[in-house]
């Protein structure tokens, strides 16, 4: 098994080196033709004019052309900023478009030939190792070493790790131009899903359910004695295939708006902006059923199932940053932070995510209805600074870039406004709670030591109390980890949910408070 | 409410649990913790998983350091060397010394040897310090053959776990003819050998240690069996139970016996000088079926709540109510709460379910009367409160059965061990059980049964 699970260990590697490889063996040569077709009729002439020097050119790297695009494009744009001139400023990036349309090498000659030896080596090399390695280790004693670990203790591989996803998500967000390559290996997928073209996200969209279907398989394999473990990673994945990504693509394909069903503002913090509402008007009954859908997930949905299962029952059974944090993010939990300290930071955190979320939202819609006569400069200023800070440098880069430096909930924990807007419903009306078991707890400390969202649950459970709090995500790994079977997640009855005065059970000199 | 100074040597789980609960009921007491083992206090019980890579050091130690000066709780890390009674001042190893107006004993235990030839020898050693830790850490971080594990309890299994982790080949010594041979009927304690066994450990029962053998270095280079079988290994560790850590205290006014002889108020011979937890032995048990000696994390922690509350209010008696241990035996969980002999016993009747595949089992003992006396459970998991309560309460057999749906506390999901038990009960005591199934939609939405 040692040897399958090192040819895993080989191909997942190789898959990764093509991966990270591809993006520089791709060169470039515009044409007059490509700018014509990239760019939208309003900006179309002017391109046109201002990028005939790089015609006809032959760029040897993404870098070589995205900087000769840069001073014949900047200029032009400079200049008009400096006259003030804002209506005039084209804000579009096509760099991205440019360069994907622009773009030649083995990529896009060879997409599935690519695909395979890339992404398809890591998720065979993946698998592969997980199956191998799995071993037969029962749960309870599936958490050893990892203070051991290299990767899993901030050590030399945790942080290469870290720095290369932190260098993944910035490419990303602010330099897609860059993975232009890698979009043209999954172009024939997209245009099956969806009949369209592949952008950034489309590829971004595929990686991610990809690592959560394989780490699910990990989990799966771990946690072979937990049947809660095993239901809600099969949940995520299900969630993340279905409903994150094929369903929209298809919907995309039927001619329908994108739309993630289950995603729910605000952490999808674009759903009020002018052009959904506008989409989701324009497009019939089906936009009309998802705008109510949308509404009706915030007001019924959230409160009434956090009511009865907790927030878990979207945290970790049906979220996409949830499903990758605990797949993906498995081997990272014990890495959160669990002071006291951490918890003050995270309390104002995540509530100030929540508090500008809604007040930025509700100057959306406010100015929707008064037709952008009230503040309509500052809410676009509003939302570029909470896409650039929120949705891009927080939920992303340091969402996931960290989780090999601060463990796998960084966003949920302290960013996330929905998991704000869920916890606060867990914590005020809710059946959920981690029941202690009595006496039993002997404060050694695993559970606290693995709980994802830094939650000191020792303290609760060496004093008898049930766990109620707002960041819980209802993960099962305390209950899991605990050596003598001390917490059990359950759904009862408010009454006697949060005990102001526990008691231990055994000791009857006395009746008193721990 | 006074302002004298409560003087606590130890800061276990005993004498912090008496040190929290004088702060919360005496604001004005001044609280000093002395402890030359570590600066704050610590899990003993987590030491195994530190070594296992499953949690750090600091992971241990259940309060963060601003804790103690928030509850204006001063801790000194030093050796006491000898106590003064008379003038009640403490001299520590450094020369210093500190009096006192009360002072609690609370030094805990220390790993029984029993005078083997070759015991002192480097790489022998018990499981309960953190210093105990970190020798077995810097020992068996050299490449090893093998190592000897001696008595069958609960450090035992521990230190073969540890040993297992890290690779390192196990011949596990037990002088009884089972595991555990105290507490385990037999039956359990067969499935806890087989399991032991899987993990590839050389479990030899009825064996037992003769002498441990040096090289030249003074190194434990391997033991030999009072079988006289030599037994080539690098490291030694010594689980054969617990002795009260008491020599400092021996040829003092203070009355010992195996530990400070204390009384049911924790009070010692001396005036203003109490015992609690492992170090303590009471004159008389503390409660039907219960020992003179209480040297469990639960008891020590009882014994700090209870001197605490005495010092606080119109003190009462030490009144341990009903008896509950738990432990884990690598992958298998143990449960028990009441009482269930480990030997058959008279007029005692026993439930003994075992699944089939060899990792669950729960026995009941009833007596003449069928009323519950005690549960033992492995691989799955119970609920304290209920069984407190019904065996508390005498219930009947037929009714703990009844009710079982409600004292399992495993998982959601998880394989509903209950109706397999209750149906076992069934075929061997007869009589209907009809447990109130819940509906789909009660099942959903999570109605309480």
């Amino acid at each position: 098994m040692r040897g399958i699970q090192g040819i895993g260990l080989v191909l997942f590697l190789v898959g990764m080196l093509v991966f990270t490889a591809l993006p520089f063996l791709s060169s470039y040569r515009l044409t007059e033709a490509m700018v014509q077709d990239q760019v939208k009729e309003i900006h179309r002439e002017k391109l046109v004019e201002l990028l005939q020097p790089m015609y006809g050119q032959s760029y040897p790297s993404t870098h070589a052309f995205l900087s000769a695009y840069s001073s014949n494009f900047d200029p032009y744009n400079e200049e008009l900023k400096a006259k003030q001139a804002w209506d005039q400023v084209i804000w579009d990036d096509y760099g991205f478009a440019l360069a994907k349309a622009a773009g030649e090498g083995p990529a896009r000659a060879h997409p599935w030939t690519s695909l395979a030896l890339s992404i398809g080596l890591v998720v065979l090399g993946g698998v592969l190792f997980q199956f191998a390695g799995s071993g037969s280790a029962h749960t309870s004693l599936a958490h050893t070493g990892v203070f051991h670990s290299s990767l899993k203790n901030r050590g030399v591989l945790g942080m290469l790790t870290g720095t290369y996803l932190i260098g993944f998500y910035v490419i990303l967000y602010w330099f897609p131009a860059y993975l232009s390559p890698l979009v043209w290996m999954v172009e024939p997928i997209a245009q099956f899903l969806s009949g369209g073209p592949a952008s950034q996200w489309f590829l971004y969209g595929l990686v991610y359910t990809l690592a959560i279907g394989v780490m699910g398989i990990r989990m799966v394999l771990k946690y072979r004695d937990n049947k809660y473990q095993q239901l809600r990673t099969a949940s995520v994945v299900f969630f993340q295939t279905a409903f994150a990504f094929l369903i929209p693509e298809v919907l995309v394909l039927l001619n329908k708006p994108y739309f993630d069903f289950k995603n729910i503002w605000p952490l999808d913090y674009d759903f009020f902006y002018d052009y959904q509402i506008d989409t989701f008007i324009s497009s019939g009954g089906l936009g009309l059923f998802m705008l109510i859908w949308g509404i009706l997930l915030i007001v019924i949905g959230v409160p009434a199932f956090t009511y009865f299962y907790g927030k878990r029952w979207y945290c970790s059974w049906v979220c996409g940053c949830g499903g990758l944090a605990e797949t993906v993010g498995d081997g990272f939990r014990h890495l959160s932070d669990k002071s006291l300290k951490a918890w003050q930071w995270e309390r104002w955190m995540i509530h100030g995510v929540l508090a500008l979320a809604v007040v930025m939202t509700t100057l959306t819609i406010v100015n929707y209805f008064s037709s952008f006569s009230l503040l309509g400069q500052v809410t676009n200023q509003l939302h570029s600074f909470y896409g650039f800070a929120i949705g891009s440098a927080f939920a992303g880069v340091v969402g996931t870039g960290f989780y090999p430096l601060m463990g796998n909930r960084v966003w949920c924990r302290f960013g996330c406004p929905l998991a704000a807007y869920l916890g606060l419903v867990q914590r005020f009306k809710s059946r959920f709670r981690i029941t202690t078991n009595g006496g039993q707890c002997i404060s050694c400390g695993n559970c606290s030591t693995h709980c994802e969202m830094g939650i000191d649950v020792r303290a609760y459970a060496q004093q008898g109390q049930n766990i109620v709090r707002s960041s819980c995500v209802g993960c099962g790994v305390c209950a899991s980890v605990c050596p003598r079977g001390v917490l059990k997640l359950e759904n009862g009855p408010e009454e006697g949910r949060i005990h102001e005065f526990p008691i231990l059970i055994g000791n009857d000199s006395i009746k008193l408070r721990s | 409410m006074s302002s004298r100074h409560f003087v606590i040597i130890g800061n276990g789980i005993s004498g912090i649990t008496f040190a929290r609960h004088l702060r919360k009921g005496d604001d004005q007491a001044r609280i000093t913790v002395i402890s030359g083992e570590s600066p704050y206090f610590f899990s003993r019980t987590a030491l195994m998983y530190v070594y296992m890579g499953q949690m750090k050091w600091e992971h241990t130690q259940p309060y963060e350091p601003h804790f103690w000066k928030k509850n204006r709780i001063d801790l000194k890390q030093a050796w006491v060397k000898s106590i003064a009674f008379e003038t009640k001042t403490l001299f520590f190893d450094s020369g210093e010394k500190l009096s006192y107006d009360v002072l609690v004993l609370a030094t805990g235990s220390k790993p029984a040897f029993f005078g083997w030839p070759g015991q002192q020898l480097k790489g022998v050693q018990g499981l309960y310090s953190k210093q105990d830790l970190e020798t077995m850490e810097a020992i068996t971080s050299q490449p090893m053959e093998r190592a000897v594990i001696v008595g069958g309890g609960l450090i035992g299994i521990e230190l073969a776990e540890m040993l297992t982790y890290k690779k390192i080949p196990v011949t596990f010594l037990v002088r009884e003819n089972r595991f555990w041979e105290q507490v385990l009927p037999e039956s359990e304690a067969d499935l806890v050998q087989k399991h032991i066994r899987e993990h590839a450990i050389d479990l030899r029962l009825g064996t037992e240690l003769k002498e441990i053998l040096s090289d030249a270095q003074g190194n434990a280079r391997a033991v030999v069996t009072t079988a006289g079988e030599e037994i080539p290994c690098g490291f030694v560790g010594i689980a054969t139970g617990v002795t009260p850590n008491v020599d400092f205290l021996k040829n003092t006014a203070l009355a010992i016996g195996k530990g400070v002889k204390v009384n049911s108020y924790f009070e010692s011979s001396v005036p203003d000088v109490f015992a609690i937890g492992d170090c303590a032995e009471f004159e008389k048990p503390p409660g039907l079926g219960r020992k003179n000696l209480e040297q469990v994390w639960y008891t020590g922690r009882m014994h700090g709540e209870t001197l605490a509350y005495n010092f606080c209010n119109t003190p009462v008696t030490y009144q341990p109510g009903v008896w509950f241990n738990s432990a884990k035996f690598f992958a298998i969980e143990y449960q028990t709460y009441g009482w269930v002999s480990p030997e058959p016993v008279g007029g005692v009747h026993d439930l003994f379910w075992q699944h089939r595949d060899g990792k669950v089992s729960f026995r009941m003992s009833l007596d003449q009367e069928g009323k519950v006396l005690g549960v033992l459970n492995l691989g799955f998991r119970l609920r304290h409160e209920f069984f407190d309560r019904a065996i508390r309460e005498k219930w009947s057999g037929a009714k703990v059965m009844q009710e079982l749906g409600k004292g399992v506390f495993d998982p959601e999901f998880y394989t509903p061990y209950h109706l397999d038990i209750q149906a076992a009960y069934q075929r061997q005591f007869g009589g209907a059980i009809v447990s109130s199934k819940k509906s789909f939609f009660q099942k959903l939405f999570g109605a309480s049964q």
